[in-house]
């Protein structure tokens, strides 16, 4: 007799634990190896999980076994040409037959192990331990999602949700409540009637012998009409809607896309953007992105337009500060958005603009902003940006973070240098 | 000529339970005698896990299934393996797994593989009968995933997982090769192990009670070694003997040890068990065929995959890993039928015993009372060395040259046959461990002898285990390899620095 049975529909991640277990073991290992994924990758696949590979030797684990050396035989199959007798010269290296076990520490032959990470493990591995400074602001943000909440016992309510033990212990009240009174002349009446039922039936006082037994049937009869459930003594339980509270972010990309920004430099800005749009997106329901690039003017565009067009001209950084400061105050009010600035550039400035630039950061963007950061992509000296802002940053090292980037490989250590978890 | 069962390759639970039905006639007929089967139709993530549990429906939770896991779906994904077509587990009633993509071909033979091959093997072979207890496998099993969780709540994950590495480290050496142990259930094994808990602790402080002082030379000779005989079950010595280890840990001991036996007998009988199961599908497939409950088509389809398992590449072969159990298996179990039924001079010389005997109970009989070594030894026949091109190697780190010592030949015979079942003398293949010696009165150290088989000396990995061993212990810990009274290599952890 055999029994048959369909096994898939039952939970198909029985393993899922092992595997945690795996990632949690080998952390580091598998963080290093996200890291270089991270440089390595090219733009549109940054996000996607994939093939990780860590050192095997890492992840081995030993049993006791025979080294080379000593007497062995072996049995194989598919002879061709071989006699008894025959003398064969040992194959050099690999299949294991070589003699004198002089393989030391050349053992690191061991091949890396390979496995695949999905993509919300890789984005955990990416952005562990890091944190989006200054989140104070989860602003309520109206009508657009609710909960069901318990909210106690209503007297009104759909069948489905009626409170079956509340209902009923209602209803025992109500009937006790009303039928007390009878309750105890009944009592009264039943005690008369044993009284009466002692004395021989010769001598006892016939009629009201049978007022009584007329009276306790009686009220019998009218305790036994109240209603054991009336419709009053339904309680449901109460659901009542909360409104969920839902954080939105904005980020503001600010590029300068003068003359001086070649394409190599404007893709490492593009990477950095998108490390941190990524990393916004998982801290933020909503996100929101508004992108700047600006020469001597600036302009708001979409996303192709600022990776790709070129324009050539000076450079003059503060109007993108002023654009972004108008755009804030039009569609993305600081009581209800988390604001991140976050402006790549290669330093060029025009002279006198750097003060201007302090002067809108420090008197309107940063009060409404949770974080501003500043990426240099040079290899050259600083120029008056820099310093300039080197000194808000000394004055707001809560909200305002510049770092220098020489090459793509500087880009992700930059980003965790910039949000790294901050001990309290 | 009879309507056949099914013309296409959708499966469905119907035709399932049909052709169970007649294969589980046809076995009944052929004199397979099985547990009751359990089919199981799963997906391929499923699959999946059962791989990283070995097999096992259930297990503890270790990184190491999680490594296993990954590096199977990610070689599954990336198309560079298939997956097995089943899964069957020793247990009674004998649960296998078949695949939802298999066609219904495939489910057809691995019905016949796995339902009627392995479990009636599992059933009559006299090393599962003795050594497992098929009924409480899977009870044990619940026992043990639920005592480990329990232990990861009460000491943390990293301290189980310490635990757990080591013996992991030291399985092989968990094994009881002569006592049989008896079977338990889940229930009865948890009642008793909070008795043995208390047992073990009061037995391990009783042989540590003297306080440690130095030995003096004449001490030492007239104390009796502990143990007084040298011990090859290292994790039961570590269970019953580590003076440092909790409770708990010893029970987390015991549990590897168990699960180890439970393996013991499936690693002395992968050539029987794949060439038993593969020779009842072959039989019984073609049997279906004759009778014409299946169509040419079936038994073309199922041919070109019963092929492909049991292919033999040649050793020089890109493709060549050894011997293929299932093709040494098949041949031989298919030979022996040959022989019994039609047998030659040259098989009525070598098997005079067997030859024009039943076929059926000569097979039964083979089955039931023999272990890979054995088989060979006894079975093997002149034919199917020469069938493989089998020859014998010696490789003598004393000679520079590989020698060629028996080929497929009047002259080889014999020596191949001994070679080969010493191929799969378990006692060969693993080095030969024992705890030979415990300081009880000085530094508490433990001392184990390697004999050496062949001069052949331990691997890289050794210090490695030793660390393990180590853990377990907690005192200093020392391996010698000797041949004859010789040492010829010591490992010691800590490292000595010498």
């Amino acid at each position: 007799m055999s029994y048959i049975i369909d096994r898939r529909l039952n939970a198909k991640n029985k393993s899922a634990v092992n595997r945690q277990r795996f990632l949690r073991r080998y952390r580091e290992q598998i963080q290093k190896a996200v890291s270089d994924a991270v440089n390595e990758r090219s733009i549109t696949d940054i996000d996607k999980g994939g093939k990780i590979s860590i050192p095997g030797r890492d992840i081995n684990e030993p049993i006791i076994h025979h080294g080379q050396g000593g007497y062995n035989e072996r049995v194989l199959p598919g002879n061709k040409q071989f006699s008894e007798g025959d003398k064969i010269a040992r194959p050099q290296g690999g299949s294991g037959q070589g003699g004198g076990g002089k393989a030391s520490d050349s053992g690191e032959g061991v091949d890396d192990f390979s496995f695949t990470l999905s993509q919300e493990e890789f984005l955990d591995f990416m952005f562990d331990g890091l944190e989006l400074p200054n989140l104070v602001k989860r602003q309520l943000s109206g009508l657009e999602e609710f909960k069901s909440v318990r909210g106690g016992i209503a007297n009104e309510g759909q069948p489905g949700r009626m409170n079956i033990v509340r209902s009923l212990r209602s209803a025992n009240m109500r009937r006790l409540a009303l039928t007390g009174g009878k309750r105890r002349q009944l009592q009264e009446l039943n005690a008369e009637l044993a009284e009466l039922e002692k004395i021989p039936e010769a001598h006892r006082d016939y009629i009201r012998y049978r007022e009584v037994v007329e009276l306790i049937a009686k009220l019998e009869h009218s305790i036994s009409k109240i209603p054991w459930l009336d419709t009053f003594d339904l309680k449901y339980n109460l659901m009542i809607k909360q409104p969920i509270p839902r954080s939105k972010a904005v980020m503001f990309c600010i590029m300068d896309v003068s003359g001086s920004m070649d394409q190599a430099t404007k893709d490492i800005a593009k990477r950095f953007f998108i490390l941190l749009y990524l990393f916004l997106q998982r801290n933020y329901e909503k996100t929101e992105i508004v992108f700047i690039r600006h020469h001597t003017s600036a302009k708001e565009v979409d996303e192709d337009e600022f990776f790709h067009s070129r324009e050539t001209g000076g450079t003059v950084v503060s109007s993108a500060l002023q654009l972004m400061q108008e755009i804030i105050k039009d569609r993305y009010s600081p009581e209800q958005w988390n604001i991140y600035g976050a402006q790549a550039s290669d330093g060029d400035n025009w002279g006198e603009d750097s003060d201007v630039c302090r002067d809108i950061l420090v008197d309107s963007l940063l009060p409404s902003c949770q974080y501003f950061s500043y990426i240099e992509i040079t290899n050259n000296e600083h120029q008056a940006l820099w310093n300039v802002y080197e000194s808000i940053q000394q004055q707001y090292p809560e909200s305002f973070a510049l770092q220098h980037i020489r090459g793509v490989g500087d880009i992700y250590p930059v980003f965790r240098e910039l949000f790294h978890k901050k001990v309290a | 000529m009879k309507k056949p069962l099914f013309t296409t390759s959708e499966w469905n639970f119907d035709l399932i339970q049909d052709v169970d039905k007649v294969l589980g006639d046809l076995a009944a007929e052929f004199g397979l005698d099985t547990y009751p089967n359990q089919i199981e139709v799963i997906s391929s993530e499923q699959m999946m896990d059962a791989y990283s549990s070995v097999g096992m429906p259930i297990g503890y939770s270790h990184w190491s299934y999680g490594k296993q896991l990954l590096s199977t779906e990610h070689s599954y994904k990336r198309g560079q393996m298939g997956l097995a077509y089943e899964i069957v587990i020793n247990s009674n009633p004998c649960i296998a797994y078949l695949m939802e993509e298999n066609t219904m071909t495939m489910q057809t033979l691995v019905i016949a593989h796995a339902c009627y091959g392995h479990n009636s093997f599992f059933k009559g072979n006299y090393l599962f009968r003795t050594w497992t207890d098929a009924s409480s496998i899977i009870d044990y099993l619940v026992f043990a995933k639920n005592y480990i969780s329990k232990c990861e709540e009460r000491y943390g994950i990293s301290a189980v997982e310490d635990i757990l590495d080591s013996c992991h480290a030291l399985m092989n050496y968990g094994v009881d090769r002569y006592k049989r142990p008896y079977p338990i259930s889940a229930q009865e094994e948890e009642r008793r192990q909070s008795e043995r808990a208390e047992y073990l602790q009061k037995h391990v402080n009783d042989l540590w009670r003297t306080i440690p002082k130095s030995a003096t030379a004449d001490a030492q000779k007239n104390t009796p070694r502990f143990p007084t005989e040298p011990q090859e079950n290292i994790l039961y010595f570590l269970e019953k003997n580590s003076p440092l280890l909790e409770s708990w840990q010893r029970e987390v001991i015991r549990i590897v040890r168990k699960i180890a036996q439970y393996f013991y007998p499936q690693r002395q009988t992968q050539v029987m068990n794949e060439g038993w199961a593969t020779f009842w599908h072959y039989t019984l497939l073609n049997e279906l065929h004759e009778r014409g409950y299946v169509t040419d088509g079936f038994i073309l389809e199922f041919l070109q995959s019963h092929t492909s398992v049991v292919a033999q590449p040649a050793y020089d072969s890109p493709y060549f890993s050894g011997i293929n159990p299932y093709t040494l298996g098949f041949a031989m179990m298919s030979d022996i039928r040959r022989i019994c039924e039609n047998p030659t001079d040259e098989d009525r010389m070598w098997f005079p015993e067997i030859a024009d005997s039943n076929w059926k109970e000569t097979l039964q009989f083979a089955m039931k009372n023999f272990k890979d070594e054995s088989f060979i030894l006894q079975f093997l026949s002149p034919k199917v060395m020469r069938d493989l091109k089998l020859f014998s190697i010696v490789d003598n780190d004393e000679e520079d040259k590989i020698r060629v010592d028996a080929i497929h030949n009047e002259r080889g015979f014999r020596k191949l046959r001994e070679n080969l079942a010493g191929q799969y003398n378990l006692g060969n293949r693993e080095p030969n461990i024992q705890v030979y010696n415990v300081e009880v009165r000085g530094d508490r150290s433990l001392t184990l002898y390697h004999y050496m088989h062949n001069r052949r000396p331990l691997g890289d990995s050794t210090p490695e285990v030793l660390k393990h061993l180590h853990r377990l212990w907690g005192f200093d810990v020392h391996l010698h390899s000797v041949d004859g009274n010789d040492i010829k290599q010591s490992f010691h952890c800590p490292q000595q620095s010498s």
